[in-house]
């Protein structure tokens, strides 16, 4: 089957996360290999999600984890005093 | 995977038997995770970190209630999701709350823009400050049930299936929302991605 460049942009986030079955992915790789188009749209997409997984874009407030442990460290605490009232 | 859930039930148990401290180290792999998830749901920098607090002593103090029937990073996922929701309704009121929980909605252009003049984009150009400062705003202004399910699978790399069973939502459901969030964003970036594309070809293609 012949897909046309909107039949691939409905599949293309299935195609990245390798869920369609492996005859869609043939007529969808066959495709891309003529279509800039829908080439370039898929590799924007890549890239996109790499940026994403890269701590360094979202990254975590500075000292994010020692004011948590702190935290954590000081329910213990009070847990513990909590428990030896009774 | 399995030696890391075997190491964390071993963990849970010695916690709940009494070695506490070991609860630190128990969430330690999940510290980043539990404050995106929050941030992914309030956007605000303080009330993520807060709720990020609350939500591991809220696990702390519920540990003897994990059941192993999910993954431990799957339930305090669960857990971060409640945290953020509580707290998102404080702040925004119930009627903002509903517009934000409502399903998706089968109107709205979800077509990807095509780059005409386009050509590979090089490592270079991602690590542009621009870019990330784009993609962060880009992610942030999504609609929240689309923002929920991209943080989820594309920062936090859950799976299909633990992305659904966290935020309660089949796992169909995740698989269109992260679909028209990934092409959201792949519009809204296409203006930053095609001015730095000098002619190069082959530069920068994840492995399939
Ligand atoms: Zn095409």
């Amino acid at each position: 089957m012949k897909l046309d460049c909107k039949h691939v942009w409905e599949h293309i986030s299935e195609y990245i996360d390798d869920t369609v079955d492996a005859k869609l992915r043939e007529d969808i790789e066959r495709h891309l290999e003529h279509c800039e188009i829908c080439s370039a749209i898929l590799d924007s997409t890549r890239n996109i999600l790499v940026l994403t997984a890269d701590d360094r874009t979202f990254e975590l407030p500075v000292g994010y984890s020692e004011r948590l442990h702190e935290r954590l460290a000081k329910e213990m605490e009070d847990s513990e005093k909590d428990s030896t009232k009774e | 995977m399995r030696t890391t859930e075997a190491h964390e039930a071993g963990l849970i148990a010695r916690v709940l038997a009494g070695e506490k401290e070991l609860f630190h180290e128990l969430i330690r792999p999940y510290e980043r995770m539990v404050y995106l998830t929050l941030f992914s749901i309030v956007k605000n920098e303080t009330e993520a970190e807060d709720g990020a607090q609350q939500t591991v002593i809220s696990a702390y103090r519920h540990l003897a209630s994990f059941r192993g029937d999910a993954k431990f990073s799957t339930w305090l996922t669960t857990i971060a999701i409640n945290e953020g929701r509580k707290r998102l309704k404080k702040a925004k009121g119930a009627a903002e709350q509903s517009l934000e929980e409502q399903a998706e909605s089968h109107e709205g252009d979800f077509t990807p823009a095509p780059l005409t003049d386009w050509r590979e984009i090089p490592l270079e150009a991602l690590e542009r400050k621009e870019l990330r400062e784009a993609l962060r705003v880009a992610v942030a202004e999504l609609p929240g049930i689309y923002r929920q399910v991209f943080a989820l699978r594309d920062l936090e790399e859950l799976s299909v299936e633990e992305t659904a069973q966290a935020l309660r939502i089949n796992p169909g459901a995740v698989k269109v929302r992260l679909h028209r969030a990934r092409i959201m964003l792949q519009k809204r970036l296409v203006p930053f991605l095609k001015t730095t594309a000098p002619a190069r070809r082959g530069f920068f293609r994840r492995a399939p």
